[in-house]
């Protein structure tokens, strides 16, 4: 099940007994990694929020934010690895399903989902062939359950990311985010409480699907995976809309006074966490569980992840009023227990007591574990790599390649499959500008929503990795125009008591919590996914930030591209040039083959001044468009920054800073945002202190783009090649053949 | 005029049709629950996209056979405006209110993207205001209209075809026909032209903020129509 043998007898000596069956199974949940945080929990602490909740009341499932106008937004991430590993399309279905209840369960409408995946490559020549045909399988099949979840529950899926390496094959990664938006004083608890209060069941019938899928999440992948399916949950989206609008329903009667989702650990972690949380206890009669088969045993009901289930807390008396909203919508609600005053959780199944823990036991007893962290060696060497060694190429190849390149190409084959539209919030769809907006209604504001996170720079340099991921999410907000607000994080690495992959944990986790208090942007709430490594080997470390930010005006959001007639500048404070930026870049990666050398350490200081300036630019309209250097430095940014016919000529020289001309093009230095505008003056007296603004050139309505260096043609292209280049290399991709018959 | 929104179990376009109806069409709007028997106090229907009951089986199927769904065929025989957007326009198919079906996108995978529309018939309430291209999004995957020979030589013939796909300059072209419809049908009218069907959505394009406000030239006809 999880435990080791010192676990089990901690549970012993607190139990004062040997736990029974079904209470070993409720511990093993509990402690495994994926609920109990064995791992994590002295790291996490380095989040001033985290702290704060774990010594004060707990965690309530998601974080809320404050925006003003008695609004507060709720969000979170989570990973569904191991199931998509398994079950791809159900996997990522039941991911998108959870994180939207993690959503309502505080009383919130979800309003958007993200998503964030990670897959091994689907070219051919990256690997053997019969992995580059299982990843494409992944690859497509996900994207497909992300979409027939949320098109269907009608939650729109409004922004995200895919990139693809070898060291996720095998092990790809799910990560979905949802947000939400509630009035600040109608914010639902899971905090159990009222004793003799009436327990009640809400959604979906218990089954015996995704038994012990927390602890199937604690484990590592190996050549048995395939026979975990059973542990794979099946997904109802259906049912899932039909609890979203139920539950916020029955929330509007005032009849609630406490809810929960059902998610990893289903019942057990349901009833023990909002007992522990309350600091009551409960007694439930699993007999009055609704079931799908008649002969499930305790065990099997108490660690079920059948999903579309929700535990709830009325005040006594006015449980009927629940059941009613419940049954207009066609979804069970059954009175299964009532709060009591012991601390319990005692659990009936056949008229006898089959458990009966102590709350607080399964919630806060979880011991926790540190390993010696150990410096790896590439870490070391990557310090010594020289980008003066990597050989000359045509620039406009080069380009071509980086935009072709499934990575930085337009994910427009993914986004496509997915409703982007529905609720109609949705101001800046994907595709169109750094980050999604979102105009709730009722409210003037916009909302800006974005994930991000670079594993080869995590790699390479977990702490830069860990800042990156920051910086990157809320400087792509910033773009937009939203102030950036808040974070959450989805923390994604290997087996935790290696020391190499604690180094990249705690280094990670350091450089996110830095970042987050330098720019205000707390994180609210996370999830961590240890374990990610198959047979195929250890994923990279891949720390995934998710940002919201606030624009007091929805109306002047800011697109990433714009068209013929504007100035071309760029914003940006001073750069680190170590490694001329080529360190774990995409161009040395891309076009060379090579990955190695050490990513660029954003400033913070730098980047807040930047954010302020971008909001700024916004709020006075001084900016058609803003797109931020990322991956693939200057020259894809320049190229991304285009409307379709329009064209550009700019001298770089002003920039070079001493570099050479690829570190000019494609060193992937943080903090540089390509803006596009017809008042250049007036952005050069909005900056913020420490914020160079450069014009470097023009746009133009005849297509040809032409990059030079003082007198030196750099690329001489058209956006036309470019755009094909950037709008066709998903799908050229995935159409190369591989050479064999595949295997599923 | 007072606008009946049709509200399933799956639907999820229901509220966008209805802030669309009174915020940015300014009628009167009220959502009428799935086993409905009566439509009294009401001028026009709006039938939503969505996944009624989940659309696990034929999409629109089951909603087809919904207690309100006697009530909106006895109110489209009788000649009041009814309107189906998305999995709406397949629940009036499934119906037998309007002919024909909406099968798979031709590509099998779900779109949502913008698309361009030309309006054909130019009579009817929801289409003689539509000059040349408007731009409308999709979202759907079942949206690759169908119908028999005969069926779809009546429509062209009696200039039933509501909207085509079409390029943005308004070309036909397979390239501009995101699922693969049968002459490029996006939307279709009944014979008495109170009856649209369609799978684009026009109420998710009645603002400039959202994008897009092309929506208009189709849903103004709610405020416009005479009051029944």
């Amino acid at each position: 099940m999880g435990l080791n043998e010192t676990e089990y007898n901690l549970i012993v000596r607190l139990m004062g007994r040997e736990p029974s069956l079904t209470e070993l199974g409720m511990f093993a949940v509990m402690w495994s990694e994926h609920c109990g945080y064995k791992y994590s929990r002295p790291i996490l602490a380095y989040f001033k929020e985290y702290k704060k909740a774990m010594e004060g009341e707990g965690l309530e499932n998601a974080g809320i934010v404050d925006i003003g106008d008695g609004l507060g937004v709720v969000m979170k991430v989570e990973s569904h690895n191991h199931p998509s590993a398994v079950e791809p399309y159900q996997g990522a279905a039941t991911g998108v399903g959870g994180i939207i209840r993690d959503i309502f369960t505080m009383g919130a409408r979800p309003i958007a989902c993200l998503n964030s995946l990670r897959f091994g490559p689907i070219e051919p020549g990256q690997a053997e062939p019969e992995v580059v045909v299982r990843n494409r399988y992944l690859f497509e099949h996900v994207v497909a359950g992300i979409g027939g979840y949320g098109n269907c529950v009608g939650v729109p899926t409004v922004a995200g990311e895919v990139a693809f390496h070898p060291r996720y094959s095998g092990n790809p990664l799910v990560n979905a985010m949802c947000v939400g938006i509630v009035k600040i004083d109608e914010v639902a608890t899971a905090g159990a409480n009222g004793i003799g209060n009436p327990v009640i069941y809400l959604g979906s019938a218990t089954g015996k699907d995704g038994i012990h899928g927390a602890t199937f999440a604690s484990d590592t992948l190996g050549e048995d995976s395939d026979a975990k399916r059973p542990n794979v949950q099946i997904g109802d989206p259906f049912a899932e809309k039909l609890l979203i609008e139920a539950t916020l329903e029955a929330l509007q009667t005032g009849a609630v006074a406490a809810i929960q989702d059902m998610g990893a650990a289903g019942l057990t972690c349901s009833t023990v966490e909002m007992s522990s949380k309350g600091g009551v206890g409960m007694v439930i009669d699993l007999d009055l569980v609704p079931m799908r088969e008649a002969d499930m045993s305790a065990y099997e009901l108490m660690l079920s992840e059948s999903q579309e289930r929700m535990l709830a807390v009325a005040h006594n008396g006015r449980e009927q009023e629940i059941i009613d909203v419940f049954h207009k919508w066609g979804v069970h609600a059954v009175v299964i227990g009532h709060v009591t005053d012991d601390g319990l959780v005692t659990v009936r199944r056949h008229g006898e007591v089959a458990a009966q823990v102590t709350a607080k036991h399964l919630t806060d007893f979880c011991p926790t574990y540190s390993v010696e962290p150990k410096v790896p060696d590439y870490h070391l060497r990557a310090a010594q790599f020289d980008p003066s060694g990597l050989p000359t190429v045509d620039f406009a190849d080069a380009l071509c390649q980086l935009l072709a390149s499934p990575n930085i190409a337009d994910k427009r084959h993914v986004y496509r499959q997915y409703d982007q539209q529905v609720q109609t919030q949705t101001v800046l769809v994907p595709g169109e500008a750094d980050a999604a907006v979102l105009a709730p209604r009722g409210s003037k504001k916009g909302l800006s929503v974005k994930i991000d996170g670079n594993a080869l720079h995590t790699y390479f340099d977990p702490y830069a990795g860990g800042v990156g991921a920051v910086v990157e999410a809320a400087r792509n907000v910033a773009c937009t125009g939203a102030k950036p607000v808040a974070a959450t994080d989805g923390l994604n690495f290997g087996n935790p008591q290696l020391p190499h992959v604690y180094w990249q944990f705690e280094r990670a986790v350091r450089g996110i919590a830095d970042a987050c208090d330098a720019l205000g942007t707390p994180v609210v709430s996370g999830n961590v996914s240890f374990y990610n490594e198959s047979t195929l080997g250890e994923v990279l470390p891949t720390p995934l930030v998710g940002v919201v930010g606030v624009l007091e005006r929805a109306e002047n959001r800011v697109p990433g591209r714009a068209g013929a007639g504007l100035s071309v500048g760029v914003l940006s404070y001073t750069k680190d040039n170590r490694q001329e930026g080529l360190g774990a870049s995409a161009y040395a990666a891309v076009v060379h083959g090579v990955e190695d050398g050490l990513p660029v350490l954003a400033d913070l200081a730098g980047e807040k001044s930047l954010h302020e300036t971008l909001v700024r630019l916004a709020a006075e309209g001084l900016a058609k468009s803003a797109h931020d250097v990322s991956e693939g430095g200057l020259a894809v940014a320049l190229a991304e920054s285009l409307a379709e016919g329009t064209g550009l000529a700019v001298d770089l020289a002003a920039l070079s800073d001493g570099l050479s001309d690829a570190g000019l093009l494609f060193g992937e230095f943080p903090g540089h945002v390509v803006v596009l505008t017809d008042q250049g003056d007036a952005v050069s007296r909005a900056v913020s202190a420490g914020i160079q603004w450069t014009v470097i050139g023009s746009t133009n309505p005849n297509g040809d783009v032409n990059i030079q260096r003082g007198d030196r043609t750099l690329i001489a292209t058209t956006e036309k090649a470019l755009r094909a280049a950037t709008n066709n290399g998903l799908d050229e991709a995935l159409m190369k053949p591989v050479g064999v018959v595949g295997v599923q | 005029m007072k606008v009946a929104v049709i509200q399933f179990p799956g639907s999820n376009c229901d509220q966008d049709a209805l802030y669309s109806l009174r915020e940015d069409i300014g009628v009167a709007a009220e959502y009428v629950w799935h086993d409905s028997t009566s439509l009294v106090g009401f001028n026009a229907v709006f039938v939503p996209g969505g996944f009624t009951y989940g659309d696990y089986l034929r999409c629109g199927a089951m909603a087809a056979t919904a207690p309100v769904m006697d009530e909106v065929r006895r109110f489209a025989r009788e000649g009041r405006p009814v309107v189906g957007v998305c999995n709406g326009f397949q629940i009036l198919c499934e119906s037998h209110i309007l002919p024909g079906a909406l099968m798979q996108n031709v590509n099998q995978k779900f779109l949502g993207q913008d698309c361009y529309l030309k309006a054909i018939n130019r009579t009817s309430p929801w289409t003689e205001r539509v000059e040349g291209v408007v731009r409308i999004p999709i979202a759907h995957m079942e949206g690759r209209y169908v119908a028999d020979a005969e069926t779809l030589a009546r429509l062209e013939g009696d200039g039933l075809v509501a909207f085509r796909y079409v390029s943005p300059t308004g070309e036909l072209s397979e390239e501009w026909n995101p699922n693969g419809a049968t002459n490029a049908i996006a939307g279709i009218v009944n014979d008495k032209g109170n009856v649209l069907g369609m799978m684009p959505h026009p109420e998710r394009a009645t603002r400039k903020l959202l994008g897009c406000d092309d929506g208009l030239a189709i849903m103004s006809a709610f405020r416009l129509l005479p009051v029944n």
